[in-house]
């Protein structure tokens, strides 16, 4: 087991060391990812002595010989159509393996937005002064092993400037697809999203798998929304059920600023989504919701932290998982409440319908509150489909088998309907029935 | 149409129907009346096929096949419908696609034509008339958030579009408020025809002012214990249920059957 873990070090160092070579970059960067992997060596992969994985294992992670994706895919505009909305036609920006593709990307419904290849941005004068800012800020590197690693491999990304004032009309849609040339590759997708002043728009972020494989995907998403700006996040994991996945999403907010989170899980073998959103400044809210969807042999883990550092700040969280086959979820939500964040308005739910005896769940909602003056709750629930529900519709001629179905799509629905863009919807209710094996036209 | 033969049920090992009888022919009103905890509503339920309750003896035919071996789904789609004395709310599905599936899967089984989302959006429209219903209410979800007068309501607008030729309402009237009950009791006169029977569950006589009944039947005890017609339910309303229930301990019919 050991020597397994050190194997996968060495892969790592070695990539690294390359990476230097072909990919130099601006000296504060070169100084970053340089800390960032003496962190990532001395902390490892993380294992379920840790308290923060406890219930998600990250052995056979460690063990497999994961190799960083540098082969450049073939991939055409063509090809990645499909991974499209209707909606996001001239606003999809496409990363593929981690790398900011140009060439897949459609820009024509941005004006007015900056979107960039984050490598370039870091190094490019207008925006490296905000970048050095921002970076690896709120993603901790120190203490975070996985962040760190992503932080070392940093080469491209996607950098994303919503000026002041400016309302985006188009979704952005940050598209990762994974193409893995050769079986068992890393990558290591890093984005940087600035909401300026008073701006407002919709981030959608969707990870997908050009064909099912076994591969590693470790994405970091920093997002800045400041005072007054508006920004609607909807995220959706849809890779390979054969993949990996580590996302770590850190958010920080302005003064009455509002962030509207909804993550929908569906995909990889092992799902682990790491959330955060930082409340430092009076009147900021924040709503982070979201689904997980687990099936046979498919593992999902969210850990989420809330924040409220300052006074007057709300916070609404809904996380919903149903659980199938023999399918495994963690969710673990923090809600803090430092000292002084009087006024606070926090409620969070965990709610998780298990479809088969042989799911189970882990749950640990927490709330940790230093102020007095303050209106937080929690609350946890795990259970089976209704039987009222289902004789109810039994008794409108619905047989049992699609009974179930519809109940289990109408839990799922409450997160989904909360997506301001009809056709994703609409493809996320069908994915989560083919996920079930179910099928409500029959 | 319906044909009840000694029917005894329980539930959790405690009888509670004793040896019903009752036959209802196409084209009757029906109404079952009773004091609580008689048996109405265990009846209803027996009829529609709830799992929580066992039949222990006796049968029940409907059009001459054997209803209790049918599951409670493949009754609704041969035609036996139930209005929930407590209609059960369904969060994350709407109204409009809760009765579509319905629709359609009635459609499938009887080989008919299943419509599509706009096809149905129009037969939906029309059938919503039959109770006041605005369009809000086809793409809420089913029953939550709705009101004590929307949910009775709604049952009715799924009995219309189901067109039943068997409706059993169990207690429609319960919460609701007189404005309400004419509209309910108007939905279902309308839909009350010559080729289907409604059998009306109910405590008080008053929604009978309005859904008139061809035939009462009250129940005490788990069985019938008097039967008669509308003027029935007249008297009952002025006497109350103690009287039927002073004649059945008289008679030894409240004793519990062996």
């Amino acid at each position: 087991m050991v020597t397994e873990v050190v194997k996968a070090l060495s892969t790592y160092q070695s990539a690294f060391r390359e990476l230097k070579q072909t990919k130099p970059s601006v000296a504060w960067v070169e100084l970053m990812r340089e800390s960032a992997m003496d962190r990532f060596e001395s902390l490892g992969i993380p294992t379920v002595a840790d308290e923060e994985w406890k219930y998600t294992n990250l052995a056979t992670l460690a063990k497999e010989d994961f190799q960083l994706a540098t082969q450049p895919s073939d991939l055409k505009r063509a090809d990645v159509e499909r991974f499209g909305f209707p909606e996001t036609a001239g606003s999809q920006l496409v990363v593929v393996n981690g790398q900011f593709r140009e060439d897949l990307s459609q820009r024509e419904k941005l004006d007015g937005v900056v979107a960039i290849d984050l490598f370039t941005a870091v190094a490019d004068a207008r925006f490296s002064k905000l970048a050095r800012n921002y970076l690896a800020r709120n993603a901790n590197y120190h203490d975070k092993a996985m962040t760190a690693l992503n932080t070392a491999f940093l080469q491209s990304g996607v950098f994303v400037l919503i000026p002041k004032n400016v309302k985006v009309e188009a979704p952005i849609h940050l598209t990762f697809i994974a193409d893995p040339s050769v079986p068992k590759s890393a990558s290591f997708p890093r984005v940087l999203v600035v909401a300026e002043e008073n701006s407002s728009a919709h981030l959608i972020e969707s990870f997908v798998a050009n064909e099912e494989g076994e591969y590693f995907t470790n994405a970091v998403v920093e997002i800045v929304v400041e005072d007054g700006a508006r920004l609607e996040h909807s995220r959706l994991q849809q890779e390979s059920h054969q993949a990996f996945h580590i996302a770590t999403s850190s958010v920080e907010l302005g003064r009455a600023s509002s962030y509207n989170s909804t993550a929908i899980n569906l995909g990889a073998r092992l799902a682990r989504h790491d959330i955060s959103v930082v409340m430092d400044h009076e009147g900021a809210e924040c709503w982070v919701d979201g689904l997980y969807v687990v099936g046979e042999n498919q593992h999902s883990d969210t850990h989420s932290v809330i924040d409220h550092k300052q006074p007057f700040c709300n916070s609404r969280q809904l996380y919903k998982g149903i659980l199938d086959g023999n399918g495994r979820a963690v969710f673990n939500g923090k809600v803090f409440v430092r000292e002084g964040a009087q006024k606070t308005d926090a409620l969070q739910t965990n709610k998780n319908l298990l479809l088969s005896p042989q799911a189970r769940v882990d749950t640990k909602p927490q709330l940790e509150i230093y102020a007095d003056d303050v209106k937080c709750a929690h609350g946890a629930a795990v259970g089976q489909l209704d039987q009222d529900q289902l004789f109810y519709l039994e008794t409108r001629g619905i047989n049992p088998e699609l009974g179930k179905n519809l109940l289990t799509y109408g839990f799922a629905e409450e997160v989904i309907e909360k997506i301001g863009v009809a056709s994703i919807r609409a493809e996320l209710d069908n994915a989560v029935l083919k996920q079930l094996h179910a099928n409500l036209e029959e | 149409m319906l044909e009840i033969r000694n029917l005894h049920a329980s539930i959790d090992g405690k009888e509670i129907l004793r040896g019903i009888n009752l036959t209802v022919k196409k084209g009757e009103v029906h109404a079952i009346m009773g004091p609580n905890g008689s048996g109405k509503s265990t009846l209803a339920k027996v009829i529609a096929g709830h799992p929580d309750y066992e039949v222990t003896a006796g049968e029940v035919l409907f059009e001459g096949r054997n209803l209790l071996e049918m599951a409670p789904d493949e009754r609704a789609r041969e035609g036996v419908f139930m209005a929930f004395q407590y209609p059960i709310e369904v969060p994350g599905v709407s109204n409009a696609q809760f009765l579509r599936l319905a629709y359609n899967e009635k459609q499938k089984h009887h080989g008919l034509e299943e419509l599509d989302p706009l096809e149905f959006k129009d037969l939906l429209k029309e059938r919503a008339k039959v109770v006041e219903m605005e369009a809000s209410f086809m793409t809420r979800s089913v029953n939550e958030g709705f009101s004590g007068g929307e949910k009775k309501r709604n049952e009715i607008l799924q009995m219309a579009v189901l067109e039943p030729k068997l409706a059993v309402l169990d207690e429609t009237d319960s919460g609701l408020d007189i404005d309400a009950l004419r509209v309910v009791a108007g939905g279902v006169n309308q839909l009350q025809g010559p080729e289907n029977a409604i059998i009306v569950v109910t405590h008080y006589q008053r929604l009978l002012n309005y859904i008139v009944p061809d035939f009462v039947h009250v129940l005490a005890n788990g069985r019938i214990a008097r039967e008669g017609g509308k003027e029935l339910a007249l008297e009952l309303e002025e006497k109350g249920y103690d009287w039927i229930k002073a004649e059945q301990q008289e008679s030894g019919a409240g004793a519990p059957a062996n």
